[in-house]
């Protein structure tokens, strides 16, 4: 069993206790522990179940490449699944659950699973779930959603804050080990501005519990000399629990501070996104030691050796009373060294080389007593929920059990691959080393920054460096190097030296014992966590899913939340054997950014809630608000979808104000709409460019519609154009289209049309613009009091400037309803003056506002398009009956061309007609006609489809547009629209202008 | 994230700051020009690895267009030119010339 030793541990304090919660048991641990380090001084090894046999999973690493040890911390808004217990340092009350089983973490019934593993190879999912297809939706799909997933999704929104932190540095230092501290205090010697970051807890990573003497000095007390001086230099930024999260382009990167992870009553932000621009990038992430496969290694109970010495000396836990270590290099040999130290049992160390001397380690290990094997390895692991001992064989063999050995914990070392993420992030090469059998940073190959040149080197063992004396030497070059990239001149200050220790060469040892047969292939795990086996790699080479990244997605090697960390070397090696080739040419898969998961919300920063997206607001924004305004978000503008008065609904509120509009007089905030100012002698014909119409024949004090299409034929916008004067225009756009517009007009200007002498500027919010609409609009504006806006001085498509009210104007006779309407522009300042103005003069006049909805039914009763209803990027104005508003008199406009193309002018291109339900109802929007027969998918073929819908009651029925087949041609015939209720409604073809065809109720 | 320097206003920044605007120098082909010409200028685009000139807008600064000379494979920035012209200057080739011998990109080499 795992249990706290009477003394010991370096980073906890066992003067100081700390309850915490583990499936609803209250344990104990100190404070300095991880809520791995309580979990095994409580013997809680067994913390979850595996993926996809619902295996029994225990603790096997002790830092970030933990694949296994997944639970759920905290509850109601502080919930967050698929927490890693190595890396959660633990805190009094915290609470965690463990994942992915049911009823219970001892008795799961999905570990069934487990027992049909010869029924689930590789590509299971791929080849059960596909014939026959119907029984997708209704039992695959809901099965595997059942599966899916290991911790629960939070069910309530994240009580905590985070925030997003910007920051520059000429050089950056990821990992805060004795290579990045000889790094920085290099870089930093030099003058240069130095930001370190250490993701754990503490400073100094593996080299106090590794040991070693540095300048006569004790390596721990080094790191802390070295943590104080850098501290003290004013240049030097430090942050603990902070993550290089990944590295981009030229230089940026993203860190990750968990600010209060381990102190929750703290304030402030939980999490910190660093967003960094550094010159030049140290990556010092060290390395991460590999497992080894054999089988059984899956059995909780099996950890990586340093990971087994990493509790002994950090935390004063035991993870067992007898320990097998296994290995294939000398670095294991320390922690049985360790293990010994701390008064436990090693029965036996097996070595799977057979060198010909002994290293210094080795004979450490046998003069304290231990006894070695060489040349032997696990043929399997005896055990269940926990390991009860190991079989021994000979590497060499095929697994024949020459001993079997009682133990409760094994400790594994397969070699160290050092961490190459943030190297390889942003392109950094790779190159194989056969000596330590692992990829190291390709120091020719960096990632190149603006410049051209390598912005990123690697420091350490994450440059393949192990020794400490190594180490130390590589780091303080890579300082060096950092800073002179930084223009700042090297230090002549002596690297440290360290005593080095000669360890014999490790031996690659992929597949334990090297000739296991298939039954132990099948129990030998490479992904603890998506339980991939060796056999698995192996079935999907001999299926030809020979790429390394087609063979990772077939088996899920690699894929889980531990992006392969500890699996994905010796999977590679597994597929390079099974192809007979070197793993270079197999080569890795892509390391992506995060290094580990990051949060969410630090990802969100604080752009939440209020502060997600800024929202303008008109200046009658307030008023609106005031008075029932139900709002619609329109691009980043918020416009009244009605105002809803007591009493009514949103529907009633249409109905009433639509009807008015017709009846009396309505009040429309059109302010959104752009304006953009065109001037210039070349505006004109700049204009006749744009506008598919006749821009530069229009006179002075008249408006035209107009129609936008890109240079590919499709409509983008449309609108009113005035003009001010001879050189000078006003074109309205759409409210979503207003700085889209006004930078497609820029573009055109200045990367086709620069020698033209136009100047371009929107001036949509220097504006407030009211639409003063309905048979009353005349009479109100005249008591109103001020300019002439008759018939006869201010006719239909007129502008004029001049004074209403008191107000300064300039009133535009354009109608969108068409009903009698002024569409009038006063300064944004005195929007909601003029309004208010409006509203009392409009009492008399049976005056009511009416918002977008409103708008929308007047439109379609009249047959006017709007853009992003009848349009979708597909439409071309011919489809809407728009001939008369593309030019022919001009040799060219965006768009001229492109309508010659066949299809533009294919004569079958759907086409715009009004739809009216035979019974009144209204059409479902978007719902399809559909004709006979039906296409190669089975779905019934389709001959148009509905682009607007609505229940006029001004008419008193539902009216619809759409885009039919032919449909000009078809007046009066009948569809089929199936909705999706499962009904199916019948309406007819008619023209799409349902009110006033003629037009007379806006000419008056 | 990619750091650009706007030839109009001279600001260095965060590619944030920019927008992109697909491949540089592209000529216009309007009414009267045949299928294949029309078909080139709107959909036929280089897809370099290596060297590429690209159209930018400085969005949230100057609003200027300008074009950029820059490596697809080792995001090199080689330069960067206002957006009126028709070619890359001869000076920003050379440049590019010493760096990548033998480099082509449409009809510039």
């Amino acid at each position: 069993m795992s249990t706290r030793l009477a003394s010991g541990g370096r980073l906890v304090d066992q003067g100081q206790p700390i309850n915490f919660s583990f499936n609803g048991n209250t344990l104990k641990g100190y404070a300095g522990d991880t809520l791995a380090s309580a979990l095994l001084a409580n013997d809680q090894m067994l913390v979850g179940r595996s993926f996809k046999y619902h295996r029994p999973r225990g603790i096997v690493a002790s830092g970030v490449e933990e694949p296994n040890a997944l639970v759920n911390l905290g509850s109601g808004g502080t919930f967050e699944p698929n927490q890693r217990a190595t890396t959660t340092e633990l805190f009094d009350g915290l609470q965690a659950t463990s994942q992915n089983h049911w009823p219970s973490l001892e008795f799961d019934v999905g570990a069934i699973n487990a027992k049909l593993a010869r029924f689930m190879p590789a590509g299971f999912y791929y080849k059960m779930f596909i014939h026959p297809r119907p029984l997708w939706k209704h039992v695959y799909e809901p099965f595997i959603r059942q599966a899916a997933g290991l911790g629960k999704a939070p069910k309530v929104r994240d009580e905590d804050t985070y925030e997003h932190f910007y920051a520059f540095c000429d050089v950056l230092v990821v990992g805060g080990g004795m290579a990045g501290l000889t790094a920085a205090k290099s870089a930093a010697a030099s003058g240069a501005q130095v930001l370190v970051f250490e993701q754990t807890a503490h400073w100094g990573g593996r080299a106090p519990v590794d040991g070693g003497i540095v300048d006569g000095t004790p390596v721990d007390k080094v790191v802390d000399k070295l943590v104080s001086e850098l501290s003290d230099m004013p240049n030097v930024t430090m942050r603990l629990r902070t993550m290089g999260a990944g590295v981009y382009d030229h230089g940026y990167v993203l860190g990750y501070e968990q600010l209060r992870d381990h102190a929750p009553k703290a304030q402030g932000p939980r999490h910190r996104l660093w967003r960094i621009r550094a010159g030049h990038v140290i990556t010092a992430t060290g390395a991460l030691e590999r497992p080894l496969s054999f089988a059984g290694n899956d059995i909780p109970g099996v950890m990586l050796a340093s990971a087994v010495r990493d509790y002994v000396v950090n935390y004063g836990v035991s993870p067992g009373d007898r320990t097998v270590v296994v290995t294939n290099n000398d670095d294991a040999y320390r922690t049985a060294l360790a293990i010994k130290h701390a008064g436990l049992s090693v029965p036996v160390i097996l070595d799977a080389r057979v060198p010909e001397t002994d290293s210094p380690l080795m004979t450490a290990a046998k003069d304290a007593g231990i006894r070695v094997l060489m040349g032997h390895g696990v043929a399997k692991v005896l055990g269940g929920k926990r390991v009860t001992g190991v079989a021994v064989c000979a590497q060499a063999g095929e697994g024949a059990i020459l001993e079997e050995i009682e133990c409760d914990t094994v400790a594994m070392s397969g070699g160290w691959s050092p961490v190459v993420h943030l190297w390889s992030h942003c392109g950094g090469k790779l190159s194989w080393d056969n000596d330590f059998a692992m990829f190291r940073p390709d120091v020719d190959k960096a990632p190149t920054g603006q410049d051209g040149s390598g912005f990123v080197s690697a420091a350490g063992a994450a440059n393949g460096h192990f020794g400490l004396s190594e180490v130390l030497s590589d780091a303080h070059a890579s300082g060096g190097t950092a800073a002179k990239a930084t223009g700042h001149a090297k230090s002549r200050r002596k690297a440290p030296k360290a005593e080095s220790v000669d360890e014999a060469p490790m031996a690659p040892v992929w597949l334990m014992p090297q000739g296991a047969g298939v039954t132990l292939r099948g129990k030998a795990w490479l992904d603890y966590q998506n339980d991939v086996k060796v056999s698995d790699v192996q079935l999907a080479a001999q299926e030809g899913f020979e790429s390394v990244e087609h063979a990772k997605r077939y088996t899920t090697l690699g894929m889980a939340t531990d992006q392969g960390k500890l699996s994905n070397i010796n999977g590679l090696a597994i597929l390079s054997d099974a192809l007979d080739q070197p793993i270079p040419q197999t080569g890795t898969t892509t390391f992506r950014p995060p290094y580990t998961p990051i949060s969410m919300g630090a990802i969100g920063g604080e752009a939440r809630g209020e502060v997600f997206q800024p929202v303008r607001r008109t200046a009658m924004y307030d008023w609106h608000e005031a008075n029932g305004a139900d709002w619609e978000p329109v691009g980043q503008w918020r416009r009244p979808l009605a105002y809803v008065q007591p009493g009514e609904n949103l529907h009633d509120a249409v109905m009433r104000e639509t009807k008015n509009v017709r009846e009396n007089l309505g009040l429309l905030d059109a302010s959104t709409l752009g304006k953009i100012i065109v001037k210039g002698p070349d505006a004109g014909r700049f204009l006749d460019m744009l506008y598919t119409n006749m821009m530069s024949t229009l006179k002075p004090g008249k408006c035209r519609y107009g129609l936008m299409c890109g240079e590919n034929g499709f409509l983008i916008d449309d609108g009113v154009v005035a003009r001010i004067d001879e050189d000078t225009f006003l074109c309205h756009t759409t409210t979503g289209g207003a700085e889209h517009i006004h930078g497609h007009m820029e573009e055109w200007l200045q990367t086709e049309w620069w020698d033209w002498k136009v100047y371009v500027a929107n001036v949509t919010e220097q504006y407030a613009q009211i639409a003063v609409v309905g048979p009353k609009a005349r009479a109100a504006l005249e008591a109103l009091g001020g300019m002439d806006v008759s018939q006869e001085e201010l006719g239909f498509m007129e502008w004029a400037d001049g004074s209403i009210g008191g107000f300064d104007v300039r009133v535009y006779r354009i109608s969108f309803s068409g009903e009698l309407s002024y569409e009038i522009a006063v300064k944004a300042s005195e929007g909601q003056a003029f309004w208010d103005a409006l509203m009392a003069v409009g009492a008399a006049h049976d005056v009511m506002p009416y918002g977008t909805e409103a708008l929308h039914i007047l439109r379609a009763e009249k047959g006017f398009i709007m853009i992003g209803d009848e349009t979708d990027g597909t439409v071309i104005p011919q489809d809407l009956g728009l001939h008369w508003a593309l030019s022919k008199k001009k040799e060219d406009y965006l768009g001229k061309r492109a309508h010659l193309r066949t299809h533009m002018a294919d004569p079958t291109r759907w086409k715009l007609v009004g739809l009216e339900t035979t019974d009144g109802s209204v059409l479902p929007d978007g719902a399809y006609a559909v004709a006979e027969g039906t296409n190669d998918n089975g779905q019934r073929n389709v001959q148009g489809r509905v682009t607007s819908t609505y229940h006029s009651p001004n008419l008193d029925k539902g009216i619809a547009m759409g885009l039919i087949l032919n449909g000009p041609d078809r007046m009066g015939e009948v569809l089929e629209f199936p909705g999706t209720d499962g009904k199916t409604h019948s309406a007819r073809i008619v023209s799409p202008v349902f009110y006033d065809p003629e037009g007379e109720k806006q000419n008056v | 994230m990619l750091i650009l320097t706007c030839p109009c206003c001279g600001q260095t920044g965060e590619e944030s700051e920019f927008h992109g605007g697909g491949e540089a120098h592209l000529k216009r082909f309007g009414p009267g020009s045949s299928d294949a010409d029309f078909e080139g200028y709107m959909f036929m685009r280089e897809n370099p690895k290596g060297v590429h000139f690209e159209r930018w807008r400085h969005a949230y600064g100057c609003g200027k267009w300008f074009h950029a000379a820059r490596c697809t494979m080792t995001l090199e920035v080689f330069g960067t030119y206002p957006a009126q012209t028709t070619e890359p200057p001869k000076e920003l080739r050379d440049k590019i010339s010493k760096k990548r011998p033998g480099w082509s990109w449409g009809a510039f080499s």
